[in-house]
């Protein structure tokens, strides 16, 4: 067994595996963290995903460009975070209720506008999905070379997304306005910035990665479109950004520990072991939740989470 | 401003809800009613539709059905089927559905219900179907065994039922019946729809050996095409996913149950039973999926040993094993 362990295929295959399951939980996690240092919780993330999923996939068939499709999952994913921001930053309801209530919108409607499309067929359509791009020469080192250099872009693009929000939550000014008003919108409205523009164009943006996301799995990982195709991927993002504390680096340590989890446990289902499959699927959800529990402590979300600014209210 | 946003959306909502409302007109039609936990596009389910769909075109029935129907709904959708007087109430009753349908099959004896069930029938008018199509599995298995190079076969399914099993282990049967040496990886995905879960265990499948990949569920086609290797379907004639890749695979067709059924119910004969029969080969419930561009890249003597025993199965001369104990990897 350790044979098969440290065998080249196997490390590489797993590392593989880990950047391609962590793609779309990455992408939507930025999204995330943006939304949620505004101050705004947006639960409607699996929904939007799946809208995006589905919309890139019908995008993608009508016109045979699966980078028309991407662009077309950012675009519906931001026209569902303007429908969150007239909800919850416009009218100020609660951000629990109006995003799952969004997530069920999204799911329902995606369905719908599927089956206007394609009926039910006993065979799902499928589209030319995009291909993996092979890195010259960095692909070529053995082991790391076909584990992380021989991805699909949109696995790179996250890839460099990562330290891009970083620099641009914690090293620039629009970061600095954005975390004002997810911390404390009145010294925000104070020095003369727009609170409820603010929250609206940072809902926005993450919706747009939250779309690009859930089109990642029908445009790249897989040709089809099938419900549950997101299957909690969304959720799994909302528990990242708080394992990561909003901070995109240690969020996506979480986001690849689960991808490399999830990779791990399909391989050891193929070993034989006298255990029963359900503990495998069980293992990253398990580690996530040990991970929640011993970081939670220290977590620090921003303080004006869940809080509708109005300027006559003291926060 | 706000208020009068919500009270407009509230309208609207209200509007919507009270549009569909609908008048019963009996007009001694022939009326099926199809009941399906999961959504229609699911296949085990996608079969019975299917099949209800042609029988509306070809056997002058009216059909109507309710999908996604949740365990706290499902007597509710059937006693209202019931109570409307349709003729054949027709669904998937596994799990949540088993205790409801029959509570209602019994308090409305003279409609004939047939469900999908892993028990019996029950007097006076419960049947009970299933997808009984390990036998093209085996034949599957039989094809997979003769092209396999590396003598490792992947299976990926949603999860360990019997309806699963019978079908992962008739396939390794196959396999086996035509080369002792074969090793067999099995992996559980956890779910009927995870397309990307179900594509990362094809790869893994793949990487440790797996040169043919039997697909219980969707998403497998993919890894299988970029690694290029070849793979089996499942349920349908799935070839068009993938025509380079998928060999053919066990198909499920529900149309005689659902002949069967519409035509003992309107000749007054109907009793409850087990329709097992019918969706096994001999009656063409079951079949292998055409070989489309494999017809002629498929080794003829391989070709000719399907045939033949395709031939023994609906003579009846061969039976395939049912075993229906949960498979592991090897």
């Amino acid at each position: 067994m350790m044979a098969e362990i440290l065998s080249v295929s196997f490390l590489a295959g797993l590392l593989a595996a880990t950047l391609r399951m962590a793609t779309p939980i990455v992408l939507a996690m930025l999204g995330e963290i943006i939304t949620e240092r505004a101050g705004v919780l947006n639960l409607g993330i699996e929904g939007t995903m799946l809208f995006g999923a589905m919309t890139g996939f019908l995008v993608t068939m009508s016109t045979g460009s699966a980078w028309l499709g991407v662009l077309a999952a950012a675009g519906v994913g931001m026209l569902l975070a303007l429908l969150m921001a007239f909800l919850v930053v416009f009218l100020g309801l609660s951000q629990h209720v109006s995003g799952l209530g969004i997530t069920l919108f999204a799911t329902g409607l995606s369905m719908f506008v599927y089956r206007l499309h394609f009926g039910s067929p006993t065979v799902p359509p499928t589209v030319t999905p995009m291909t993996k791009v092979a890195i010259p020469l960095l692909s070529r080192i053995p082991i790391i070379g076909p584990g992380l250099f021989n991805q699909y872009v949109l696995t790179y693009a996250a890839m460099i997304l990562i330290p891009a929000v970083w620099v641009l939550m914690y090293r620039t000014r629009i970061g600095l306005t954005v975390r004002t008003v997810g911390e404390n919108p009145m010294a925000a409205d104070t020095v003369g910035g727009n609170v409820n523009l603010v929250r609206t164009l940072a809902l926005v943006a993450g919706g747009a990665l939250m779309g690009i996301g859930g089109s990642f799995l029908t445009l790249a990982h897989q040709n089809m479109f099938l419900r549950d195709v997101i299957g909690g991927r969304g959720w799994v993002a909302v528990a990242m950004v708080i394992f990561g504390n909003w901070n995109p680096g240690r969020g996506t340590i979480g986001a690849l520990m689960f991808g490399l989890l999830d990779g791990l446990q399909l391989r050891l289902q193929g070993w034989g072991l006298p255990i029963p499959f359900d503990v495998f699927l069980m293992v990253p959800y398990v580690l996530t939740i040990f991970a929640l529990v011993s970081v939670s402590r220290r977590a620090a979300a921003p303080a004006a989470l869940l809080k509708p600014y109005r300027r006559e209210v003291r926060g | 401003m706000k208020r009068v946003v919500v009270v407009v959306l509230v309208l609207v909502v209200a509007g919507f809800a009270f549009a569909g409302g609908g008048q019963e007109a009996d007009d001694g039609a022939f009326r099926v009613a199809g009941i399906y936990q999961t959504a229609i596009e699911e296949p085990w389910d996608g079969v019975i539709h299917q099949a209800l769909l042609r029988a509306e075109e070809e056997l002058d029935i009216q059909y109507e059905f309710t999908e996604q129907i949740a365990a706290a709904d499902f007597e509710k959708v059937v006693r209202e089927y019931a109570d409307r007087g349709f003729d054949l109430i027709i669904g998937d009753a596994f799990l949540a559905g088993e205790e409801p349908s029959r509570r209602v099959a019994a308090d409305y004896p003279d409609i004939a219900f047939a469900f999908g069930s892993e028990f019996g029938p029950a007097e006076p008018n419960y049947s009970v179907f299933d997808n009984w199509i390990h036998e093209p599995a085996y034949l599957s298995g039989v094809i997979a065994g003769h092209l396999t190079e590396t003598d490792t076969l992947g299976v990926v399914a949603a999860i360990p039922i019997n309806e699963v099993n019978r079908l992962v282990n008739a396939f390794k049967a196959g396999a086996l019946s035509v080369n002792p040496d074969i090793e067999m990886k099995v992996a559980y995905i956890g779910g009927w729809f995870d397309p990307p879960a179900a594509r990362e265990a094809a790869q893994a499948q793949i990487e440790a050996g797996a040169d043919l990949i039997y697909a219980e569920r969707f998403g497998v086609f993919e890894a299988a095409r970029e690694n290029g290797v070849l793979a089996f379907g499942n349920m349908s004639d799935q070839n068009e996913l993938a025509p380079d890749t998928v060999v053919t695979g066990p198909v499920w067709d529900m149309y005689p149950t659902v002949e069967y059924l519409i035509g003992q119910v309107r000749a007054g004969a109907y009793v409850a039973q087990d329709l097992k029969d019918w969706s096994m080969m001999a009656k063409g419930g079951a079949r292998l999926a055409p070989f489309h561009g494999f017809e002629d890249r498929l080794p003829a003597d391989v070709v000719q040993q399907v045939n033949d025993l395709t031939a023994s199965i609906t003579a009846g001369t061969f039976r395939v094993p049912i075993i229906e104990e949960e498979p592991v990897s090897d």
